[in-house]
């Protein structure tokens, strides 16, 4: 078999076991509760008879690894079962969200990736200068920094004092493309500041470490201009590293909209999620956990692929 | 660390290390230098920034600045004692993991990889959603959270250590698990475990105050950083400050630590850039 294939049928039963591995912790983290769920929701004075009913109702009554396989069965045909809170189809519920939090991700990505790769290039190709130590602190700081801290001065500046963007990211059902850009341009430009300062250490520091190899110091010798080195000669061997903290950046993406929607009132998965933890509505946090660590999986291992696949060296097996 | 490392620290070090040490003053101290108490209602709810009020009133009529010197010593402390829990518990296991091996590696090991598979904040709301919101429950799914990766840099640390001759002679002689494990590896990977530590506390500070931003945190009527944000956010919309204060001394306390961590590491690996 050619090796490529091999690594990827490799990394994809991994996943898909990492994935299996999730879901059970998903679903057993109730099972560590002292009781059950019965009575953590309904109290102590509940009756034996609601008692009865609202474990039935939740198939409580069942063993657990009945309930486990039911719940992957269900959740792998897009059926969630019903949330506590409003009785609601929890895979109705999550659909329409779970695009407007990807629309977010990707608005955020689209943005942050190239600025990230074009600013790191220059300060490695800069390296030592003004402009280098600037972006090092400058990056430093934002990496501390929280995200509703960011998103708030962004809020207070170019919403409410200079009245640019509205401070509230909901553009309802059927906005135009144009109307959804300018609408969520705050959040999405408050993740672009958190992800792009990782993103951009990490391609400086990539590229740095090549500089020092002796190949390098070749490319200089014979008199190609700094450009040249870096683009032509680092920059190959670099994107490994770089494809690598990019996923993992766009896996932060996903999660960390989570704050960012709460700020902006934003109807995403990462506000439902924060609304369902407040009203111990589990089921619903299951869902959504098992849709965001699926998506996680899927972008490293989309990481891993890639990175096979740009390093000629991995492509040889040994 | 000596007094004369420090006077060769580069500026953005000494500024970090001058913020903790005024944030630890403030801790410590917080009873005296506060002028108030910490859930005491002392006016109007939002009064403007005045001469009794330095820094206004909150949502409830709360002293700000009170309530800032307050929050910082309970975020501070719970922070601490979270960030104490889980290296004690990563570090323990990650060194139990590398000096006995075997089939206790293998399956701390595995356990570790696949808590880590799972994004961290995501971890800590299902974990909150189903045991509940509190101060005990919030520190230890944040422990649990971070000793996984203290466990992967205590084990990773201590497995270059154990293949040490004094290691093996150590264990020739016969001493036990605790003594090998206190007095062989311990001090041999303290470096790196120490400047863990502050970037760990980063982590955990953050995370504690975003779950409390959330309000899924430090409930309320107890100060803290994270959720003073969240009550006075309102006032954002009138143009008002005051929300910004807490976040940006959250934000002012990790960039102090991470400019001393930066400094440390750089010095440890001789880099030069």
């Amino acid at each position: 078999m050619h090796p490529l294939l091999r690594m990827t049928v490799q990394r994809l039963a991994f996943g898909l076991l990492t994935l299996f591995a999730i879901s059970l912790f998903i679903f057993l983290a109730i099972e560590l509760l002292p009781g059950d769920l019965t009575e953590e929701i309904l109290g102590q004075s509940a009756t034996p008879e609601t008692v009865a009913a609202f474990r039935r109702e939740l198939g409580l009554d069942q063993p657990a690894h009945l309930r486990y396989l039911d719940w992957l069965g269900g959740a792998l045909t897009g059926d969630f079962g019903t949330s506590l809170a409003n009785g609601r189809e929890i895979g109705e519920l999550l659909a329409a969200r779970f695009g407007n939090t990807l629309f977010l991700a990707a608005y955020a990505a689209a943005i942050s990736v190239p600025l990230a790769l074009f600013l790191g290039l220059l300060a490695a190709l800069y390296r030592g200068s003004w402009f280098d130590r600037f972006v090092n602190v400058a990056t430093l700081s934002s990496i501390s920094f929280p995200e509703y801290f960011v998103a708030y001065i962004l809020l207070l500046f170019l919403s409410v004092k200079w009245g640019l963007f509205p401070s509230i990211a909901d553009f309802g059902s059927g906005a135009d493309l144009g109307t959804m850009l300018y609408r969520t341009f705050l959040p999405a430009l408050t993740l672009v500041l958190v992800v792009t300062a990782h993103m951009m250490r990490m391609t400086r520091a990539a590229i740095i470490n090549l500089l020092a190899q002796p190949y390098i110091e070749m490319a200089r010798l014979k008199g190609a201009s700094p450009a040249r080195v870096i683009l032509r000669h680092a920059l190959p061997n670099a994107l490994s590293p770089i494809i690598n903290v990019v996923a993992l950046n766009l896996a932060y993406l996903i999660t960390g909209v989570v704050i960012v929607e709460v700020v902006f009132v934003f109807p995403g998965l990462g506000q439902l999620m924060v609304d369902s933890v407040a009203k111990r509505d589990i089921p619903v946090v299951q869902a959504a956990c098992l849709i965001f660590a699926g998506i996680y999986i899927l972008l490293n291992l989309a990481a891993d692929l890639l990175a096979i696949a740009t390093n000629p060296r991995l492509m040889h097996g040994k | 660390m000596t007094l004369t490392d420090i006077k060769t620290a580069p500026p953005t070090a000494l500024f970090g290390i001058a913020v903790i040490a005024l944030y630890i003053l403030v801790a410590l101290f917080a009873p005296l230098i506060a002028p108030f108490g910490e859930t005491e209602i002392v006016g109007m709810e939002f009064e403007p920034w005045s001469g009794a009020y330095p820094l206004g009133t909150d949502n409830l009529g709360r002293d700000v600045v009170s309530r800032l010197i307050w929050g910082t010593r309970n975020s501070l402390g719970i922070a601490l004692a979270t960030t104490v829990l889980a290296f004690g518990a990563g570090a323990g296991l990650g060194l139990l993991a590398a000096v006995t091996g075997g089939w206790i590696d293998q399956l701390l090991s595995r356990l570790v990889d696949m808590l880590i598979a799972i994004p961290a904040l995501l971890f800590a709301l299902l974990l909150l959603s189903i045991y509940g919101t509190g101060i005990v429950n919030l520190v230890i799914v944040i422990a649990v959270i971070e000793a996984t990766r203290v466990f992967r840099l205590a084990r990773a640390v201590a497995m270059d250590v154990v293949v040490m001759d004094y290691v093996e002679a150590a264990r020739l002689r016969g001493e036990g698990l605790g003594w090998l494990m206190r007095r062989e590896i311990l001090p041999n990977a303290a470096a790196p475990l120490i400047a863990e530590f502050g970037l760990r506390f980063c982590f955990v500070f953050l995370a504690i105050s975003a779950l409390s931003f959330l309000g899924l945190g430090i409930q309320p009527p107890t100060a803290d950083l994270g959720s003073m944000v969240r009550d006075n956010a309102a006032l954002i919309t009138f143009g008002d400050i005051t929300p910004l204060l807490p976040a940006a001394a959250i934000a002012l306390l990790t960039v102090a630590i991470n400019f001393v961590v930066d400094w440390v590491l750089h010095r440890a690996s001789g880099l030069k850039d």
